[in-house]
Parts: C-alpha cells; sequence; structure tokens
C-alpha cells in the first residue's frame, strides 16, 4: 500500500505528547511527529521512506482515553490527543519485546558481523536490556550464502519486513516475501529458492543496507564490519511517490 | 552504605577466556585506588584457595558449561551478599553457548576424535563432565547485576565497582552492551 500522497490543505491539529504542547499536521503519524519533535521513540519496522507495517510493537505508547497501547508508527494524530512515549509500562513492555527477539533466533554479538552497527543490539542497549530473562529457544535457522554478493542469516532476522518492503516499493523487484507461521516464519527470495538463484533480484542492496540486524550483510564481512547506509532510502521514496 | 567502606570481593571464571579478568586488571593505576576502597579475598588473581563464608560482592566470569562450573555459580551465590555476571559469557552464554546448536556427542566427536591424528581419545579423567545446555549464569542462581560485553571495558568495570563502593545501584547499559 503506497502512502497517501500529501493534501495540499491538511488541518493542523494541537495535541499533548510527554507534558510538551505540539502542534502537527493531521496526516502524520505519532511517531513522525515525536521524530520532528526530538522525541524518542524505540522502533524497529518503522522506516522512513517505507509503507507502514506494525509488526514490532516497539514503539507502543499510551493514548490518554485509550485502554490499551498503540502502536505510533501506525496511529495518526487527531487533536486533543494525550499521549505518554516513556512510562515504567512502556518501558517494561518494550524490554520484553527485546529479550523475546533475543531469545528467540541466535544472537552472538561479540562474533557478528554486525557488532556495534545493529539496530537491535543498540535498541537493547538504550532500552537497559543487560540480559534476557527467559530461556533462549536455541533452534538453529538456515543460512543462505549463495547470492554472490549478499547473504542471509536468518538466526539473525527479526521478520521486521523491511527487506520486503523495500525491494517491493523503492526496488520494484519484490524479490522477497514472508513464509511460513509462528517460529517457522521467515522471509523467502522468490518462491523460497536460493537467493543466488533468484530471477527477480537485481542485486541492488537496498534489502541490506535497510535490515536492522546481521540478517541481511555483504559477502566477505567479518566481525563488526558490516556498517549500513540508509541515506538513499528518504530521497527515492519521494522521488517514486512524487505526484 | 552511605558512606565510603572497604568491601569484600570475589571473583572467578567458569567457561570463559579469562578475557574479563584481563579487562579488570586493565584498570590500570586506578587499581591502586580500588585497592584501597576493596579487599580482594578469593580470586585467580590472588593466592587464597577458599571462599570466605560471607563476601559482599562476588563477580562470576564465563557462563556455566559443565558441572565445576555448575558447583562453583552455585557456591558464589551462597557466599555472595551481591552477585555480578560479568562479560557477556556469563550474561548471555556467548561463545561458549553456540555448541548449543549441535549435540554433545557430535562436540565432543569433533574435538577430540575427528581433528586429532595422534591417540583421538575422549577426556574423563582430572576434567569436570560437560552439561547438556550452556547456560548463562543466571538460568542456574539469581544473579544480582549484569555487566555484558566481551569484554565489559575496563570503565565498565571501574564504573559499576565503584557505584557499588559509594552505595548506589548501577546502570550497566549506561556504560556497556552485549557484543562492547
Ligand atoms: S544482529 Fe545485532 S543483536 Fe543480533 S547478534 Fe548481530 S549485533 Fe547482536
Ligand atoms: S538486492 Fe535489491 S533486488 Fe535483490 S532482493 Fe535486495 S532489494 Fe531486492
Ligand atoms: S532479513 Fe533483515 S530486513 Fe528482512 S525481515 Fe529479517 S531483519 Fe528485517
Ligand atoms: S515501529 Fe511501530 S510497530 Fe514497529
Amino acid at each position: 500500500m503506497p502512502p497517501p500522497p500529501t493534501q495540499p490543505n491538511v488541518r493542523v491539529v494541537t495535541l499533548r505528547i510527554d507534558d510538551r504542547d505540539l502542534s502537527a499536521r493531521e496526516d502524520e503519524t505519532i511517531i513522525e511527529v515525536c521524530r520532528e519533535n526530538k522525541i524518542p521513540i524505540p522502533s524497529l519496522c518503522h522506516l522512513d521512506g517505507l509503507t507502514i507495517w506494525g509488526g514490532c510493537r516497539l514503539c507502543m505508547v499510551e493514548v490518554a482515553g485509550q485502554n490499551r497501547l498503540l502502536a505510533a508508527c501506525s496511529t495518526r494524530v487527531a487533536e486533543g490527543m494525550r499521549i505518554q512515549t516513556n512510562t515504567e509500562k512502556l518501558q517494561r513492555y518494550r524490554r520484553t519485546i527485546i529479550e523475546l527477539l533475543f531469545a528467540e533466533r541466535n544472537h552472538v554479538c561479540s562474533v557478528c558481523v554486525s557488532n556495534g552497527h545493529c539496530e537491535l543490539q543498540w535498541l537493547a542497549q538504550r532500552c537497559g536490556v543487560d540480559h534476557v530473562r527467559v530461556p533462549y529457544r536455541q533452534v538453529p535457522y538456515p543460512v543462505d550464502s549463495s547470492h554472490e554478493m549478499f547473504r542471509v542469516d536468518h538466526n539473525r532476522c527479526i521478520l521486521c519486513t523491511r527487506c520486503v518492503r523495500v525491494c517491493d516499493e523503492i526496488e520494484g523487484a519484490h524479490t522477497w516475501d514472508v513464509m511460513g507461521r509462528g517460529s517457522d516464519c521467515r522471509v523467502i527470495t522468490d518462491l523460497a529458492t536460493p537467493w543466488g538463484e533468484s530471477e527477480s533480484c537485481t542485486s541492488c542492496g537496498k534489502c541490506v543496507q535497510v535490515c536492522p540486524t546481521g540478517a541481511l550483510v555483504k559477502q566477505g564481512t567479518s566481525v563488526g564490519e558490516m556498517v549500513k547506509d540508509q541515506h538513499f532510502l528518504p530521497i527515492l521514496a519521494r522521488r517514486r511517490h512524487a505526484p | 552504605m552511605s558512606t565510603p567502606t572497604r568491601i569484600t570481593v570475589a571473583t572467578t571464571w567458569l567457561d570463559g577466556c579469562s578475557g574479563c579478568h584481563m579487562s579488570f586488571l586493565d584498570m590500570d593505576e586506578r587499581l591502586i585506588e580500588l585497592a584501597r576502597k576493596i579487599d580482594i579475598v578469593y580470586s585467580p588473581l590472588v593466592d587464597s584457595k577458599e571462599l570466605p563464608e560471607t563476601v559482599d560482592v562476588g563477580l562470576l566470569e564465563g557462563s556455566i558449561s559443565s558441572v565445576d562450573d555448575l558447583e562453583k555459580a552455585r557456591a558464589f551465590r551462597r557466599h555472595c551478599k551481591i552477585l555480578i555476571s560479568l562479560g557477556d559469557c556469563a550474561v548471555n552464554g556467548n561463545v561458549p553457548a553456540m555448541r548449543n546448536y549441535f549435540k554433545l556427542d557430535d562436540v565432543m566427536d569433533r574435538s577430540y576424535r575427528e581433528n586429532v591424528t595422534l591417540q583421538p581419545q575422549i577426556p574423563t579423567r582430572g576434567v569436570p563432565a560437560l552439561l547438556t545446555t550452556v547456560k548463562p549464569i543466571h538460568g542456574e542462581v539469581a544473579v544480582d547485576i549484569f555487566v555484558p560485553g566481551c569484554p565489559p571495558s575496563a570503565d565498565a568495570i571501574w564504573y559499576v565497582l565503584n557505584e557499588l563502593i559509594e552505595g548506589r545501584v548501577p546502570d550497566p547499559s549506561s556504560v556497556t552492551r552485549f557484543g562492547a
């Protein structure tokens, strides 16, 4: 779903975030307004320039009058909204989500190609995750190194679908998809065939650059060497969606 | 503990590489200041052979991989008022836990038979039996403070100890992280 084109005369609403009075365009999401105003909100699946996914739930906020938490990346602002972004409850939930991500697959930061340049690792530190309280599942996932330039290590994948969206929406190749349910869920190339045999992949590398973890990396990278560059995304996204 | 007092500290390594202890020594001249504030009563770094009845702070490096590691972790928990997991192996299993993805028998075969040319055999005497699953310390005993890092920097260790000496609760995430 492409983001709706910006309307020429949208209304401006006023709202309160963490006891700050702010105004915003009514077609903005909570996370966009927070980013504009330098209010930090942890997020993993959200990426400026891609469509909304709302899957990781890290960006949840408390909105007065709502008896459930709302995802800041997929909730539009409204007149008079009162939002809390960093309550103890939210901190607890975020820590738990991050711990579950670490426990679900296999993350050994000290020997990971993305060590020091990983959004998951960085969020863990920022949210105070200094250990994982649940037992690690310890189930091995496959690694596909068949592509001549890139590699996918499903052990490090957090299923944020950024790769799926960037390949479809920005590159226009739609090589990636999601297959399976629960713990069997994984991203696939073409019809679950090796990436190296993909007929749709143009080898542009966009998926690798937007992947927040060490799941998608360049071949030949060693510990801590995989540094990603996402600067291309907002620029290309704007051009793609230009009227 | 509102005023600085001399606290007793015990350390040991389980399934780790001793790198966290080396990082401890990397505190360099700050060790002199530390020596005025703490007493290291038991550690691979000192001579004493027995864990005293009560110790203020225990530091454990490495994960729990053998019956011996498990015994030491339990002893530290019994004797230490505050128990610290020092480094990624202690905190999350890290590299030692990578064997959990294979059967223990296969790991043994690989290490002591497949890759050995001279008299391949699995050692049984004088070595502790390995546990099927490698666990972080808190997978077996309660841990009070977690200091991730591989190894945590000397600065991080200094910060944590100093906070404890000053009677504050350290926030390790402010100075270190997994893989740091
Ligand atoms: S992907 Fe990130 S969190 Fe996972 S092991 Fe690598 S650096 Fe650590
Ligand atoms: S390299 Fe480009 S075309 Fe190939 S899967 Fe990644 S984003 Fe799609
Ligand atoms: S491979 Fe990377 S970008 Fe794709 S879903 Fe997994 S973590 Fe997200
Ligand atoms: S960033 Fe909002 S759900 Fe992932």
